[in-house]
């Protein structure tokens, strides 16, 4: 019971037809309305014929459904041109009967009205032309120009009902499309009429750049987005971001990656950063965030790898003339095909543009590496909030390839230096800090993990020396008076060296007297001895003596007894 | 120059899709107003749209019924059931004689 109840909710669910426009059926949550009439509308030039072309185009190549396209404005030639500059070849698609193109022409001045009349005619050329080659897709562009040339309007809103209605009875997928007017969706009102799924186009500028935007007004029995998406029309057709899900599902990477600086390396954890992580140089101007930046690249390319650079305030040239200054040879890998260097002002495109250009050619090049240097020239092209957007949606994109990205940011003087200027910093997965230390009437640049996820980093400040070898980094001295670099460095480490010597000095001084001392000490010791050996000579003499003269006496005695002839 | 429309042929065409009331209406109308201003220098081809579907493209119809003035040159377009005679003469560009 409740499995048919269920079933039955599913049947129920309306059907969606993909419109293959990138971006587009992600926001709809499938594509257009199967079977039934959407309308597309919006001023002029906001792109709604190239959105219904790329919506038959799609079907007929990637869906398998057939379309025909009735235009009530441009001939067919002008058509196969304008789509051609999308990558459309219409010619084909119209040759293997998977399109099929309608002029319908409405000349106000060469018609006459006289009486009641319908639009069968108009039915029938669709009828015709949908049975020519079974279509399933139908795309009326744009049909408002009707009201241009027929000017009993009753009529007409009549015959277009009965249109709508019959298009949904036949189940085709339509898009109708309609110029926007100045209060109202349409000029002339078709929204009145095809009340499923309207979607609207924009087109603006914004400090001299221009967007496209995408809305969908209504969408009956789905849910969609709502909000205005940035939309852009390339030489690969339409598109509209975002063209990733937002979903935070990519793979987390186990391997590390050496940045190219033996030291820094050692900083993280002894191994480097993440594959596939997100890499984050800050720094005021003049840190040495390119030189960072260059030096992970030569390590891409010396692992053998692809890296695309995208240097937004250097041309690729001149980025390989100052890297050489460092000991980096990056002409080498640009020369092998791993390096690829993108010298490009992003002020040239919007930015939506710009963020789509960068996907297609990181698709095309197929990098292991990309470097974006640096991030804060983009906000020259659009609002923060846009930027950060963007450059989150580009990461997701990166990540989900696993691609190693990094940017540096331009922190401006005086401003929070822990702070990046386009707030991309929680992004990052590792956040490296380059600063300029002025002490002692010098400025020396000092290097320092903010933060580094998933790996026990240094804490540590170390001063980071650009060398004809490379990027050195070496501890800084830290005492009473705080971080000591350069000029106060070296005289810190002369004053050390000083120290030391007197210290030697010292050393040498107290064991040479020490040495003196043990030799006084044993020169009285011999002294005393030998004093001591002539006195201990005289008393053996004396006791010599005194021994004789014992043994005289009882000698005598003796001689004496004898003599006396005493008894014994 | 009063005779410009002397001795040429009016070759029209209607386009009608199927036979509905207004389309035999139209071809009655038409039937009478060339015997009326146009008597033996007309000819009238009925096309229905419903069986040769394929040639509505030809002409751009898209109302019907549909009359359309082949010759005399330039092509001429009445939509309806032509039944306001003068709006159809002066469609046609036919003097009155």
């Amino acid at each position: 019971m409740q499995q048919g109840k269920q079933r039955s909710y599913e049947e129920l669910r309306l059907e969606k037809s993909p419109t293959g426009i990138r971006g587009f059926d992600e926001i709809t949550q499938g594509g257009l309305p199967r079977g039934r009439t959407a309308l597309v509308t919006g001023g002029p030039g906001t792109g709604k014929t190239m959105f219904a072309m790329e919506f038959l185009v799609k079907g007929a190549t990637e869906f398998g459904e057939t379309g025909v396209f009735v235009s009530f404005e441009e001939t067919p030639d002008e058509l196969i041109a304008n789509s051609a500059s999308l990558g459309f070849s219409l010619p084909e698609l119209c040759e293997s009967n998977r399109l099929h193109m309608d002029y319908v022409r409405v000349e106000r001045s060469e018609i006459e009205e006289t009486g009641e009349y319908d639009l069968e005619g108009l039915f029938i050329r669709l009828s015709h032309a949908i049975n020519s080659v079974g279509a399933k897709r139908l795309v009326l562009d744009t049909i408002e120009t009707l009201f241009s040339g027929l000017s009993n309007a009753s009529i007409l809103r009549a015959e277009l009902r009965r249109l709508f209605r019959w298009l949904k009875d036949k189940g085709m997928t339509t898009i109708v499309t309609g110029e926007r007017g100045a209060n109202s969706l349409t000029r002339e009102g078709l929204e009145e009429y095809v009340s499923d799924c309207v979607i609207l186009l924009d087109h603006r500028v914004a400090e001299q750049v221009s967007t496209r935007r995408i809305r969908v007004v209504k969408y009956r029995g789905t849910e969609h987005g709502t909000n205005e998406y940035p939309f852009l029309i390339s030489g690969r057709g339409f598109m509209v971001l975002p063209i990733t899900s937002m979903k935070l599902d990519y793979q987390a990477d186990e391997e590390h990656v050496s940045s190219g600086i033996p030291r820094l390396d050692a900083m993280l954890d002894g191994k480097g950063f993440y594959r596939g992580s997100l890499l984050l140089v800050s720094g005021t101007a003049g840190t040495g965030k390119t030189s960072v930046a260059a030096s992970f690249a030569d390590a891409a390319c010396r692992r053998g790898e692809r890296c695309m650079y995208f240097a937004f305030e250097e041309s690729d040239q001149q980025l390989i003339r100052n890297m050489r200054s460092i000991g980096l040879d990056l002409r080498r890998w640009v020369e092998k095909g791993r390096l690829m260097i993108v010298g490009q002002r992003p002020t040239v495109h919007g930015l939506e543009h710009h963020l789509m250009t960068m996907q297609f050619m990181i698709d095309d090049f197929d990098p292991a590496m990309v470097v974006v240097d640096p991030i804060t020239n983009l906000t020259q092209v659009g609002i923060i909030s846009d930027v950060r957007a963007m450059l989150a949606r580009l990461v997701d994109h990166l990540k989900g390839r696993k691609i190693t990205v990094f940017f540096t940011s331009l922190t401006q003087g005086g401003a929070d230096e822990e702070m990046t200027e386009v707030g991309i910093s929680s992004l990052a997965d590792t956040w490296l800090k380059l600063q300029n230390l002025e002490t002692g009437g010098e400025r020396n640049r000092a290097i320092t993990i903010l933060k580094s996820r998933g790996m026990a980093h240094s804490n540590q400040v170390r001063e980071f020396l650009l060398t004809s070898e490379g990027i050195d980094l070496v501890d800084v001295y830290v005492g009473p008076e705080g971080v000591l670099t350069g000029s106060a460095r070296v005289s810190r480490e002369a004053d050390e060296k000083a120290r030391e010597a007197a210290l030697r000095l010292e050393i040498d001084r107290l064991d040479a007297e020490r040495k003196k001392k043990r030799a006084l000490l044993e020169e009285r010791i011999a002294r005393l001895r030998s004093e001591f050996e002539g006195d201990e000579r005289e008393l053996e003499g004396r006791i010599h003596l005194e021994k004789l003269k014992m043994e005289t006496m009882i000698q005598k005695r003796k001689e004496i007894g004898i003599s006396r002839k005493a008894e014994t | 120059m009063k005779d410009e429309n002397h001795g040429e042929v009016w070759e029209l065409r209607l386009y009608v899709a199927g036979q509905t009331p207004k389309s035999i209406q139209a071809f009655a109308n038409l039937k009478k107003i060339c015997e009326e201003y146009l008597a033996g220098k007309y000819r009238i081809e009925v096309v229905d749209l419903m069986e040769n579907p394929q040639l509505a493209q030809g002409d751009q119809i898209l109302a019907v019924p549909t009359l359309v003035r082949k010759l005399p040159q330039p092509i001429k377009k009445i939509i309806g059931d032509l039944s306001n005679t003068e709006r159809v003469l002066v469609g046609l560009d036919v003097r009155q004689v």
